[in-house]
């Protein structure tokens, strides 16, 4: 057997991956033999490391080097000058912003600092398609010693114990869920894993099951023992075909080794997990609606109770969990609920993964230990606003969620707090805002994607989001009154208390949490007809300073509506009535002589 | 395919799994390692340091030390070769010139498990300018 002395791991997260990390990993792997060091050196194919922003990640190891932003070209010079010379490639370390230094090792990149890796243990560690690496990281141990002590109930209350919420973003306690499923008897019982990740911009499920895909099989194996369930079913979206493809190969490999399958571990215990396909609807992430789509009927919710632990998949007790959720679950049995529930705030334990996107340095997917604020996030793992702007707000927990302002930096990021502040936790998404964004625009979109996606059965959610979503419009291109923002906020009451699932019920946060925080903003769009961040196309004015057109004609002949008139060599002026407000004119003057009104 | 078929399997298999990702979970943890670098340019693979290498892995693995051996560029010091950098976390590096395997062992069994100084030091006679 070969005795490496190094492992390049190559990130194969669907970001990297979009990024040539396959080529790569297939140049290494040529290179290696080339070189004949296919002894020495193991090329390993990893899930997502989370620094996306600097993608694809090469990670060298033992000595812990973090290349960024490798390109398939440049294999032959890792290979040549780190392996072969053990010399650092200086030009493709991690460059610190603040200090101009090169990073070799990540542990000293304020990306990573500040991290606790729970749920990710694995991601950008292991190769997920070899289910021999996770067992070597403690895996299917959690699931044996279960089974081995062959006491349930207790499983559970090691879960209760440990305060372990739901991920997906309401925080129900897991434990408690399932208990309440335990209880219900039945011939049949589902244990059913939520992969429907539908906020914008969130991906930490995807990650995990793409970087560590048999953490949520042993999980799901773990809870359908303590629930009384023979079945598992992966409701996942099929837009994630590289997380599908992963999570087929690990169930194949789960049922070869015999921990998926019949008598497990020796025992009278038998589960086998199956995959179904959702079509990607906001509202399939909705436990009802879950359930109804996997049984093909259209995926709408329905009122609970009944709820799924009493009548769920084809009218059997089942049980939800998050993708994320799953993934704790292992570790909490291996290292024990008092480990776990010393992490995090007084109600709310372990960590949290957040997707950091938006106008931030470090775009990325990252866990940090609940109660560690949005100041740290954002400044110190995110590395702050892109292009020094000044920071505006942050959106967290999707179109359910809200915006938070500066003020809210310093709070400790847990459930009730998030909620207390007028947003929450949702699954995870984080979308930074800088001083360009206009907060009715950003309120609108949020407003735009969830009519797109409601599913029309109930009339607050369908009709009344369509009224909020249609006097956003109006108020964006000046049009607004006073009036119509005291209509806004009525709907907005009405929608959240008579909407039938959560969807609905949760809807109008994005209106509500940016009328709280930006009052002012909404007033200068009805009163000023003005967009304070100049992003509201019709509200904008484009002038020309007399004072400073020369008259070159360069904006008149670029306007494509022919707004612009003037002669040659005097002062030009353009037609309010017919300017589109395109901005071409904008970009062409030489003389800065058009500023935005 | 053999199944596994009880906590005992799981964790036969598991023993024999992880010295794979040995090397990785140390990665993680390297700055409070043991350093061990190799010279390993021409002149050194030349007077054997492939086979020195080799062995203070094999001796590191079987005593279970937490080693991290790599190999580096010419030292300069192409009249000792084979020779060894060895770095103990807050310490100052020590680097031994000619190193046969035989003596790889003894300085595993002495400097790096131990802490006794074996015979072939080079002294100190330059500034590294590393940031």
């Amino acid at each position: 057997m070969a005795n490496y002395k190094y492992h390049i791991l190559i990130c194969g997260g669907t970001g990297c991956h979009a990024s040539q990390s396959a080529q790569i990993k297939e140049n290494f792997e040529k290179i290696i033999v080339e070189k004949n060091l296919q002894n020495d050196v193991q090329v390993v194919g990893t899930g997502c490391f989370g620094f996306c922003e600097k993608g694809p990640i090469v990670k060298m190891l033992p000595d812990n080097t973090f290349y960024t932003q490798v390109t398939p070209e440049d294999c032959n010079e890792i290979v040549q000058e780190h392996i072969i010379k053990g010399r650092k490639v200086q030009r493709l370390l991690y460059l610190d912003p603040k200090s101009q230094e090169h990073k070799s090792d990540s542990k000293h990149m304020g990306f990573y600092k500040k991290q606790l890796r729970i749920a990710l243990r694995n991601c950008g560690f292991i190769d997920p398609e070899n289910i021999e690496e996770y067992i070597a990281r403690d895996g299917y141990k959690a699931l044996a010693s279960v089974l081995e002590q062959n006491d349930p109930q207790g499983t559970i209350e090691v879960l209760k114990k440990a305060g372990l919420r739901g991920r997906g973003g309401a925080g129900f306690p897991t434990g408690l869920k399932w208990e309440l499923c335990r209880k219900n008897a039945a011939d049949q019982k589902y244990m059913i894993c939520n992969a429907d990740e539908g906020d914008p911009g969130a991906f930490m499920d995807r990650s995990i099951l793409e970087g560590d895909p048999h953490t949520v099989i042993e999980a799901m194996a773990i809870g359908g023992f303590c629930i009384g369930a023979s079945k598992g079913l992966v409701y996942i979206r099929a837009e994630y075909p590289l997380a599908i493809h992963r999570l087929r190969i690990a169930i194949d490999q789960a049922r070869e080794y015999g921990l998926l399958g019949n008598n497990i571990f020796g025992t009278d215990f038998s589960f086998d997990i199956e995959l179904r396909y959702g079509a990607g609807a906001f509202v399939c992430g909705e436990e009802t609606a879950l359930i109804h789509s996997m049984e093909g009927q259209r995926g709408e919710p329905t009122f609970k109770p009944p709820f799924p632990a009493v009548e769920g998949y084809l009218k059997k007790p089942s049980n939800v969990n998050n993708v994320e959720t799953f993934a704790n679950v292992p570790v909490i049995i291996n290292k024990g609920w008092e480990w776990f529930s010393s992490i995090g705030t007084e109600k709310s334990k372990g960590t949290k993964v957040f997707a950091l996107a938006g106008q931030i340095n470090n775009v990325g997917l990252i866990e940090v230990p609940m109660g560690t604020t949005l100041r740290e996030v954002i400044y110190e793992i995110g590395g702050g606003i892109k292009n020094g702007k000044k920071f505006k707000a942050v959106q967290t927990g999707g179109p359910s969620g809200g915006c938070l302002t500066e003020k809210f930096l310093d709070t400790p990021i847990d459930y009730d707090n998030l909620i207390a502040a007028g947003s929450m936790m949702g699954s995870g998404g984080m979308i930074v805002m800088d001083e360009t964004s206009c907060m009715v625009s950003v309120a609108k979109f949020y407003l735009d994607f969830i009519v797109e996606e409601s599913c029309g059965k109930c009339s607050p959610c369908r009709i009344g989001n369509k009224r909020m979503s249609e006097i956003l419009d109006k108020i964006t291109k000046g049009n607004g009154t006073m009036e119509d923002l005291e209509r806004l906020k009525n709907l907005a009451k009405v929608i959240k208390d008579t909407a039938l699932c959560g969807l609905g019920q949760t809807s109008p946060n994005p209106v509500l949490s940016t009328m709280d925080n930006f009052w002012d903003e909404y007033v200068a769009h009805v009163v000023d007809k003005k967009c304070p961040a100049g992003q509201c196309r019709a509200l904008k004015q484009y002038v020309i300073d007399p004072e400073k057109c020369k008259g070159c004609t360069a904006c008149a002949r670029a306007c494509p509506v022919g707004a612009i008139h003037g002669t040659v060599k005097q002062p030009h002026e353009i037609n309010q009535e017919a300017c589109i407000k395109c901005g071409t004119c904008y970009e062409k003057c030489k003389f800065n002589a058009i500023s935005i009104k | 395919m053999e199944k596994i078929k009880s906590l005992a399997d799981l964790k036969a298999k598991r023993e024999q799994l992880q010295s794979n990702l040995k090397l990785r979970e140390m990665g993680d943890n390297v700055d409070n390692m043991i350093q061990v670098k190799v010279a390993m340019a021409t002149c050194g693979i030349a007077s054997g340091a492939k086979q020195v290498m080799e062995t203070i892995i094999n001796e590191c693995n079987t005593r279970k030390l937490p080693v991290v051996v790599t190999q580096t560029g010419c030292m300069g010091y192409c009249y000792a070769e084979p020779t060894v950098e060895v770095k103990k976390p807050g310490q100052e590096p020590v680097v031994f010139g000619h190193i046969t395997p035989a003596k790889a062992t003894e300085l595993v069994e002495k400097y790096i498990a131990g802490n006794e100084l074996i015979e072939g030091i080079i002294p100190v006679n330059y500034e590294k300018i590393d940031k």
